[in-house]
Parts: structure tokens; sequence; C-alpha cells
């Protein structure tokens, strides 16, 4: 049969009147500037983001204003402007958003380097995967920050609890989505490997690093949005250390919500760029990963 | 047979050759190894039983020559060339394998499916082989600029995988194996995903490279006609177990042009002959629930 094919019907067509037919427009190819295309593309796809935030920022601003919602507990967010800029300026709000940055991507290092190598070698030998596939299983289902007490009780109540605590928090994640990335690759790509000379640490080089990669962002993204949770969660029960999460904890406790917003737009903001990071690491690491 | 490095069953597999002999092909007249496999079998454990994929298996190939495998699915085709790759050992029977000079002769296989790393360009899949060996890059180079004009891909050195089409992606597979200069070339169904006009120009091509370089060639395929038209002898395997069931001479004099081999009123018998071999065998398999377990 031939592939353009004459629908019965075309809605709004009055039945009765025989087959009505179809016509596919083209679809222009923009000319050489197609780098002006895809930047264009990219453009919309800024305005299309930014679209859910400003509609819901401009919905709050308005019903604070009109007092619909109570301005006391839901302040206008142009309204914590000026709050933001005193907190900068004579609270040291960066230095609290600095001391959670070095928490998490420190935690995050210290979890997420063993992390990739012990997911390579799980996804590399069988019984290594029966050796640890078991415990990994089972703390991967553990909420990590009920493992706090146990890390303060070792490390005690300093930096090292809350960089031990992230890293913990994302080790397992991160094994797991590993492991799963080098056992997802074709079989025929180790087998080309082995079947040209390379020998085992070249085919964990060559072959499970590189198959494994997508998998491995995967993992570091659900990883980094993790880290950010249990620090901010740290944060909370071992105030007075400072950090974001501090900051929200302190401004809740003395009902200073226009400063509890604050803390709650920072750690938005310092998650959103995290993330940008990640992605923008992936790209170079990833440069043949398809586009869209 | 004193040249022969034979591979008896269940040995370790020989250390990787260390010698990074010269990778580039100068054509040479025979430059291909030899194969003599006696009584080759594969049993693999399943949950149940055993299963033999292949059983008895008697095969010899010539140096230079081109040997095409045919069979139904599920014969035992691919554990065979995994065999001769030296990625499986036989559980039974003996295989010898001899290189031009003797000593044991260098294999490079091209795989059923997909195999082209995605992670490198087409340039550097081309060169991995000899990237391995130690060869230097400039003479790397070389050669992946000769392999890559042989295969008609100069112009994608620097592209990665997904931008290129099936057919182009089985040149880059074809051209990385070629690149380690093997002297037993070993396909699985190369072209067997591919669409009947890419697929001619595909046998042609190899045809030509095969023609200047003398190496010897085992193909897999599914495809009645294309084994006709490149093989000088075609093997038909059985099924269950997978056996040898006749090996056929293909006389057509070379070069061969695909045209010539179609229009051949020989080429028709020969066709009449492995369809006659393989029908029952295919009809076999089908009915089949499964694989014949042994317990
Ligand atoms: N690793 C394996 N474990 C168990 N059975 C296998 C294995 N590899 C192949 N087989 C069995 O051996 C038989 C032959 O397989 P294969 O060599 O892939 O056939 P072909 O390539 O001719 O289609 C099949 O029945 C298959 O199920
Ligand atoms: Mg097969």
């Amino acid at each position: 049969m031939n592939a353009l094919r004459t629908p019965r019907e075309v809605p709004g067509s009055a039945p009765g009147r025989g087959p009505a037919t179809v016509r596919l427009d083209p679809t222009p190819v923009r000319p050489r500037g197609a780098r002006r295309g895809r930047l264009s593309r990219r453009l919309q796809g800024v305005v299309l983001s930014l679209f859910g935030p400003i509609v819901l920022l401009g919905a709050w601003e308005a019903l604070s204003r009109t007092a619909t919602i109570d301005p006391r507990f839901w302040p206008a967010p142009s309204s914590l402007v000026a709050t933001a800029r005193d907190l900068v300026v004579e609270d040291g709000l960066l230095h609290d958003v600095r001391l959670s940055l070095v928490r998490v991507l420190g935690g995050f290092a210290l979890g997420a380097i063993p992390g990739v190598a012990l997911g390579l070698a799980m996804g590399l030998s069988w019984p290594v995967r029966a050796l640890i596939m078991p415990l990994a299983s089972t703390i991967y289902a553990l909420p990590k920050i009920a493992l706090l007490p146990l890390v303060i009780i070792a490390l005690g109540l300093g930096e090292a609890s809350k960089l031990a605590i992230v890293a913990i928090s994302i080790f397992f994640l991160v094994v797991l989505n590993t492991m799963g990335g080098v056992l997802a690759i074709d079989r025929s790509y180790r087998d080309v490997a082995r079947n040209l000379g390379a020998s085992r640490l070249e085919v964990f080089v060559t072959v499970a690093l590189p198959g494994a990669l997508p998998a491995i962002f995967t993992g570091l993204r659900l990883a980094l949005g993790f880290a950010l949770t249990v620090i901010v969660g740290t944060e909370f029960l071992s105030s007075r250390d400072g950090g974001i999460g501090d900051l929200i904890w302190q401004s809740y406790q003395t009902l200073a919500i226009q400063k509890m917003f604050v803390g709650l737009f920072a750690t938005a903001i310092l998650g959103w760029a995290l993330t940008a990071a990640l992605d923008l690491v992936e790209r170079l690491v990833i440069p043949w990963r398809q586009v869209d | 047979m004193a040249a022969l490095a034979p591979v008896r069953p269940q040995t370790p597999l020989p250390a990787r050759p260390v010698a990074p002999a010269a990778p580039v092909a100068t054509p040479r007249a025979l430059a291909g190894g030899q194969i003599v496999a006696t009584g080759l079998g594969r049993r693999f454990e399943v949950a149940d039983g055993w299963v033999d994929a292949i059983r008895d298996v008697d095969l010899a190939v010539a140096p230079g020559e081109f040997c095409v495998l045919v069979g139904p699915s599920g014969c035992g085709k691919t554990t065979l060339l995994r065999i001769l790759a030296g990625l499986d050992r036989p559980t039974s029977g003996t295989l010898d394998l001899a290189g031009p000079a003797g000593g044991p002769p260098r294999n490079a296989m091209v795989f059923q499916g997909r195999s082209v790393f995605p992670w490198l360009t087409v340039r550097a899949n081309v060169e991995y082989g000899l990237k391995l060996r130690g060869v230097g890059r400039r003479e790397r180079r070389a050669v992946s600029d000769r392999l890559l004009e042989t295969v008609g891909l100069a112009g994608f050195a620097r592209t990665y995988p997904h931008q290129l089409s099936g057919g182009m992606r089985q040149r880059v597979a074809i051209a990385r194996a070629l690149a380690v200069d093997p002297d037993i070339l070993l396909m699985d169904e190369p072209f067997g995903a591919l669409d009947e006009q890419t697929r001619y120009l595909l046998q042609d091509e190899l045809l030509r490279i095969w023609e200047s370089t003398g190496k010897t060639v085992v193909f897999i395929t599914h495809s009645i006609d294309e084994a006709i038209t490149l093989a000088d002898t075609i093997v038909v395997m059985g099924a269950r177990p997978g056996t040898v069931k006749a090996t056929i001479p293909v006389p057509f004099s070379r070069p061969r042009g695909l045209a010539q081999v179609r229009s051949d009123p020989a080429s028709a018998r020969i066709f009449e002959q492995v369809w006659g071999l393989l029908r029952d065998e295919v009809r076999d398999a089908r009915a089949a629930r499964g694989p014949v377990v042994l317990r």
C-alpha cells in the first residue's frame, strides 16, 4: 500500500461528501544559519522554562499584596529583595551559602568518586557484585539521615560528620547506577576489545568506563539532589554550625519569616546552579551523547 | 601440520602476542591464516542441564580462502566463530590455527549487530586495535587514513557513530578489523541489518579488499545469495546440535562481480543445492520449542 492514504473523514468535513484529502505543507529547512536556528531554539527553551516560576511568583505577589494570603507568613517576593540585601551585607548570607556549598561538594566528591569505582568493579565482576550487592541494596533503601547520630558519635559534631553523612547518602546511589550502566553495555563491545587484544584493565578503561558514563551521570544528578537535601537537613539538626539550613532553621525559630524565605530561595538557586554545572560537565565529558 | 598452533579444549588462552608487528598491510599474495577444526564441540551449561551449541564440527579453511557459513538461526554459527576468534573455548575436539609465517595467526572479528564504539570517533574506532598494540600516533593515522579511504568514509574521520547510517557503521567495523592486519577475518552476519543496495555495495567492496590482501575470511550469513556471491566454499550447518552438513565449493572465477554471478546458470544450481539442505533444517528449527537439553 502507498504511504499516502486518504482518511475517510477529516474533522470539519461533512460526512457523505466523499473522501477529503489532507495536505501536509512542507517545513522549510533553515538556511545556513542553522546555528542561529538552534540558538533561538535554546532561547525559546529558556523563555518556556522561566514561564512557570514567573507565573508562580506573580500570583504570589498579587495574593500577598491584596492580603488574600497572610503577608506575615507569605511576604510578597518583592519585599524579600531588601531582606536579601541586608542578609548579604550584614548577616553573612554568602558565608552560609559557601559553608553549605563546600559541604555538598566535599561530601559529593567523597561519596561519588569511590562510588563510581566500586560500581564499575561490580559491573565487571560477578564475585564483587555477589559480595557487595545485598549490602548495597539494603543500605540504599535506608533513609540516610537516620544515620546522622551514628556518624556524629563516630566523627564528632564538626565538619567531618557533615561531609561523611553527605558522602554516605550518595555513595550507594552512585554505586548502583554505575553498576547498572556497566551491565547494560552490549556484550559485543567487550568482545571487540578482547578480540583486538585488550587486557582487563584496558577493557575497564576503554569500554566499561565510557560505556557507563551516561548512567553514571544519571546517578550523579540524583546524588546531587540527595546531597543538598541531606545537608540542609543536617544543618537543621546541628545548628550553630552555619550553612543555609542553619539560617532557615534559626529564622523559623525566631519567626523571622522574611529571612526564612530568603534562605529558601538561596537553597533553590544553589541547587539549580549545581545541576546546571553538572549538566555542563556532562556535555564536555560525553560529547558523543546525542543532543535532544 | 607442524606449523599449526594447536588450540586444545580447556587450556588457558595463549598469551596475547606482544610483538607490535607492522600493522600496515602491504598487499601480499597469500597473507591468510589456516584453520583446521576437528570434532569441535561446545557444550553450554543451562539451568536444567546442558545444551550442545555445536557438536563434532569438522572445518578446514585454507590460507586465503573465503569460507561462508550458512545455517538456520541457533545452529551455532556465532558460537563457532567466537571459538575461532579465541573469545570462547571448545569443550571437545581440537582447533589448529596457523599464521602465514607459522605461529599463531592474528584474527579480527566483525560482530553481529552493534559493535562500533559510540564513545569514539570514526577514526578512533578504526585505530582502536592499533592503539592497544602500542602503535605510534603517526603510523595509526596512516593506517586509518588508508582504510577510511578504502571503505569510503574519508570525510567522516571526526564524526561520532550516532551520526552515521547503519551501513556506514558497518564499514567502520570492517575498517577497524582490517586495521590490525589480521591473517583471519571473522565476520558474523556483518551485512545482516542492511538494506539490499547497501549490502551489494559492501559485498563488492569486501571482495575487492579480500582480493587485494589475500586474507582468510570466515563469513556468516543467512542469505544464500550472499554466500554464492562471496564464497570459495559454502559450509552448510544444521541445527540441534549444530554440525556441518555439507561443504559446497563455489567454482566461479575471480574477480567476481555481483551481476556476473547472478547471471550464471551455475549459481541457480548451487542455490538449489544449499536451499535443499537448509529447508528441512529451517523447518525443524521453527518447529522446535527450545534447545535440546541434555540431562
Ligand atoms: N552463552 C550461552 N549459554 C547457553 N546457551 C548458549 C550460549 N550461547 C549460545 N547458546 C546456545 O547455543 C545455540 C547456538 O547459538 P548461536 O551460536 O548464537 O547460533 P547462531 O549464531 O547460529 O544463530 C543456541 O541454541 C543458543 O541458545
Ligand atoms: Mg548468530
